[in-house]
C-alpha cells in the first residue's frame, strides 16, 4: 500500500487515485476535478487539483469533501500554495494532501499554507521529508498554522 | 536602523542551518542541480562563469559600521577583498567557495545579515530612498514600511515559488528616487484629500524583455491595509501569471494582458477576503516599525554660522568646494548634509569597492554620521548626516580613499551590471564599455557643462543595469557570437517615468565612445538654455541624433 506523511508520522495510504478514464468511483477514491465536478452527490468524495485547477468550484462544498490533494507535477510550481491556504481560510477543515514532485526543503512552506498530509512522488524520500516540517520554529507572516503574524505575537 | 530582536535572529539562525545543510546534500550527491537551484537562489547564490556569486541582502539600503566592518572581513577571508553594489542596494561577492558559503552565511547573521531571497522566483529586497529620512521633499519616512514589508515577505510561505522574481519599491518624497515605476510593485507614500498619509500602490512595472511602467492599481489605501493588499496581489499574480515561458512570467505580463481594471478587481476580490484580518497592520505594529528609524541625536546648529564657515572653506579650496557642490545634497535638519560617496572613480568597475575601503566608510560613518551606511540603486553609498563643519576632513579622508570623484548625477556616475565578465546570463561585457566611456568623458568641466545625464549599462535583456530607463540606456547583445551594443535614448527612472527609444542598429565595443561623443554634441548644440539632456531629447525627438549618430561619412 502507498506510505504517505500525515499527522507527522508516516502511515499507509487509505485512498486510491482515480484512473482519469474510469465511468465509476468507489468512496475512497480521489477523484479528477472534472469527475468531481460530475458528480450528483459530492458529500464524502474527494478530488485532486491540479495546476490552473484554481479552487473556486470547491468553494461551495467544502463542509461536504474529506479531502483535498493538490498535485504538484514540478516542484518550481508553486501555485498550490495559493490553492491550499485559499482552501483553509475558507475553512476547509478535511486532509488538505500535497501530492507529486514537492521536495523536503518545501515541506514547512506546505504545512504552513495548510497542508496536513504529504504524498511524495519517490517514497524513499518521505524519512528525509519528515525532518524538513522542523526546520523552522518561528515565522513573521500569520499562516495556517499560525493565524497571527509575529507582528501581534511579539512581546 | 532596525535591530533584530530574538524572533528576527532565531529566523536568520535557522535558515544558515537549513542552508548548511541543503550544501552539505547537494555536494553529497542526495540534492540534484535542479533542486538545489532554487534554494540556493533564494539563499542569494548563482554559479557563474568564473566562480559562485553571492549576493547579500542590505535591506533597503541600510547599514550599520559593525556589518560594513564584517563585509571587509568576509571580502577578505572568504574572496578577493572588494564587493560589488548592486542595482537593488545588494552587496554581491564575485569569488566565494560554495563550500564556504553556510560559513559566509553564519558569520553574516552574526550582524543581523542574510543572503535571504536576494535571487530566485520569489519576493527580493524591498528598495527605497537613499535619503530616507533625510531627505527635504520627503512626506513621510519610507523606511518603516520597507521593515514591515521585509518581515512579510522573509520566508512567506505562500509566495516562494512565484512564476518569475518579484520586486518591491517604496517612495515617501516628492521626487521618486526609488523608481517605483520600474517594479513589480511600487509603494508610494501620498497624502489623501483631508491630509491623511496613505500608500498608493502600482503593480506591472518593470524593465527586462518587455520593459513597462507600472500601473496605478490603488490610488489610495489606508496604512493599515499594507500588507492584505499586497499578499492580495501576490496571489493573484502566484495563481495566474504565466508559467510556461519565463520571458512571459512577470507581473506586467499579467497585468497587459488581463488589463488594468480586470487585475485591480480580481485583486479586490481576493483582499475581500484577507482584508481586516490577523495581518491587518496594528498601530502598535506601525509604532513598533517607526521607533527604529526615529531621528539620531542631532545638535542644534547655528545655520547661519555653518553655512558662512562651508562658504569659506569652498572659497579657499575649490577642489573641495567643487565636491561639496557636486556630490553633497541639501539636509532636512539646519547645519547638516547628505554625502554622496562616488564609487564611480574611472578604472574601476562601476559599483565596486575595496576591503580597505569599506573599513575606512565604516570609521567614517562612526566619526561623522552616527555609524550608518546606506547602498544606492545608483551603485554609490550615503553618509546621510553630517555636520556642514566636519565636511571638510571627511572629504580630506575620502579624497585620499578614491571615494571622492566629483561626478555624482553626471555622465561618469554610470549605472552598470557586472556583465559578461563575471554573469552568465550576459551576452555582453558592460564593464569595459563602461570604463572606456569614463576615460573618454574624464574632462570634469566638459562633464558639468553636460549637466545631469544618467547612463545605464546592462549586458543583457534582464536589464539589471536599468538601460531602459537612462537617459541613454546601453544594452549588450549577442551578435553570431559576437558582442554587440544597442543603444536608447529618453529613458527615465523620475516621477515621469519612461522607457527608452531604441536609436538603431547595434554597435562594436571600440565604437561606443564615438557614439556616446556624437549624441553629445548633437545635445550640446540643440539644448536650449539650461535643459538637461533628457528635455532636449524630449522636445526633438530621436530623430537628429539617430542622424548624427548613422551618417555616412562623405
Amino acid at each position: 500500500m502507498p506510505r504517505l506523511i500525515k499527522a507527522g508520522r508516516i502511515v499507509e495510504d487509505d485512498w486510491q487515485q482515480l484512473d482519469p478514464d474510469a465511468a465509476t468511483a468507489g468512496m475512497q477514491q480521489i477523484l479528477g476535478l472534472d469527475q468531481w465536478l460530475q458528480l450528483e452527490d459530492k458529500t464524502g468524495r474527494a478530488v485532486l487539483l491540479e495546476p490552473g485547477q484554481a479552487p473556486a468550484p470547491l468553494f461551495d462544498y467544502l463542509g461536504q469533501i474529506p479531502l483535498v490533494a493538490i498535485d504538484f507535477p514540478v516542484f518550481m510550481d508553486g501555485r498550490g500554495f495559493s490553492y491550499g491556504r485559499e482552501l483553509r481560510e475558507r475553512g476547509f477543515a478535511g486532509e488538505l494532501r500535497a501530492c507529486g514532485h514537492f521536495i523536503r526543503d518545501q515541506m514547512t512552506y506546505l504545512a504552513r499554507c495548510g497542508f496536513d498530509a504529504f504524498q511524495m512522488a519517490d517514497e524513499s524520500r518521505l524519512e528525509d521529508a519528515l525532518a524538513g516540517l522542523a526546520d523552522f520554529s518561528e515565522h513573521y507572516q500569520a499562516a495556517i498554522d499560525q493565524p497571527l503574524p509575529l507582528f501581534r505575537r511579539r512581546g | 536602523m532596525y535591530v533584530y530582536d530574538q524572533y528576527d535572529q532565531t529566523i536568520v539562525d535557522q535558515r544558515v542551518d537549513q542552508f548548511r545543510d541543503q550544501t552539505a546534500r547537494y555536494l553529497a550527491g542526495n540534492l540534484s542541480d535542479g533542486e538545489f537551484l532554487p534554494l540556493r537562489l533564494q539563499n542569494g547564490l548563482y554559479l557563474q562563469r568564473l566562480a559562485p556569486m553571492l549576493r547579500i541582502a542590505v535591506p533597503y539600503g541600510l547599514l550599520n559600521s559593525t556589518q560594513l566592518r564584517k563585509i571587509a572581513f568576509i571580502t577578505r577571508q572568504f574572496d578577493k577583498g572588494y564587493a560589488h553594489v548592486s542595482t537593488r542596494q545588494n552587496i554581491q561577492l564575485n569569488w566565494p567557495r560554495l563550500d564556504e558559503v553556510p560559513d559566509i552565511l553564519a558569520e553574516l547573521a552574526g550582524v543581523q545579515m542574510h543572503a535571504i531571497q536576494t535571487s530566485g522566483n520569489c519576493i527580493r529586497n524591498t528598495t527605497t530612498d537613499q535619503y530616507a529620512g533625510v531627505a527635504t521633499d520627503e512626506l513621510e519616512d519610507p523606511r518603516p514600511y520597507c521593515e514591515i514589508i521585509r518581515q512579510w515577505s522573509t520566508l512567506h510561505p505562500e509566495f516562494a515559488f512565484l512564476p518569475r522574481k518579484f520586486k518591491i519599491a517604496v517612495c515617501g518624497s516628492a521626487q521618486d528616487r526609488a523608481a517605483i515605476h520600474a517594479h513589480d510593485i511600487g509603494v508610494e507614500l501620498v497624502a489623501n484629500a483631508s491630509g491623511e498619509v496613505g500608500c498608493k500602490i502600482l503593480a506591472g512595472g518593470g524593465l527586462g524583455r518587455t520593459p513597462v511602467i507600472g500601473s496605478v492599481i490603488c490610488e489610495w489605501l489606508e496604512k493599515k491595509h499594507l500588507l492584505t493588499y499586497l499578499e492580495s496581489i501576490l496571489r493573484v499574480y502566484n495563481q495566474n501569471g504565466r508559467r510556461d515561458n519565463k520571458y512571459k512570467a512577470r507581473i506586467k505580463i499579467l497585468v497587459k494582458a488581463m488589463g488594468v481594471d480586470a487585475f485591480r478587481e480580481a485583486v479586490e476580490q481576493e483582499w475581500a477576503l484577507l482584508k481586516d484580518g490577523p495581518t491587518t497592520l496594528s498601530d502598535e505594529a506601525i509604532r513598533h516599525a517607526k521607533s527604529f528609524f526615529t531621528e539620531p541625536a542631532y545638535l542644534a546648529l547655528d545655520a547661519a554660522a555653518a553655512n558662512s564657515e562651508l562658504a569659506a572653506r569652498c572659497a579657499a579650496d575649490p577642489i573641495f568646494g567643487n565636491w561639496v557642490k557636486r556630490n553633497t545634497v541639501d539636509h532636512r535638519v539646519a547645519g547638516y548634509r547628505i554625502v554622496n560617496l562616488s564609487l564611480k572613480a574611472t578604472g574601476f568597475a562601476p559599483g565596486d569597492i575595496t576591503d580597505a575601503q569599506l573599513e575606512l566608510v565604516a570609521d567614517l560613518a562612526d566619526q561623522y554620521s552616527f555609524g550608518e551606511v546606506r547602498t544606492t540603486h545608483q551603485q554609490n553609498m550615503v553618509l546621510a548626516d553630517v555636520q556642514k563643519g566636519q565636511l571638510y576632513p571627511l572629504w580630506q579622508q575620502l579624497q585620499k580613499a578614491g571615494l571622492a570623484t566629483p561626478n555624482h548625477g553626471y555622465l561618469t556616475d554610470m549605472i552598470c551590471c557586472p556583465g559578461g565578465d563575471y554573469c552568465s546570463l550576459a551576452n555582453a561585457k558592460s564593464i569595459p564599455v563602461a570604463e572606456a566611456i569614463q576615460s573618454r568623458f574624464n574632462d570634469l568641466d566638459y562633464l558639468y557643462d553636460l549637466g545631469p545625464i544618467e547612463l545605464n549599462i546592462s549586458g543583457c535583456m534582464n536589464a539589471c543595469g536599468h538601460h531602459h530607463i537612462g537617459h541613454i540606456g546601453i544594452l549588450g547583445v549577442d551578435k553570431k557570437g559576437e558582442e554587440f551594443y544597442q543603444v536608447c535614448l529618453g529613458g527615465s527612472q523620475a516621477k515621469d517615468a519612461s522607457i527608452g527609444k531604441i536609436l538603431g542598429p547595434s554597435f562594436s565595443q571600440d565604437d561606443m565612445p564615438d557614439v556616446i561623443d556624437k549624441l553629445l554634441s548633437t545635445y550640446l548644440e540643440l539644448r536650449e538654455e539650461e535643459e538637461i539632456f533628457l528635455d532636449t531629447y524630449r522636445r526633438v525627438g530621436i530623430e537628429p541624433f539617430k542622424e548624427r549618430v548613422y551618417a555616412k561619412a562623405d
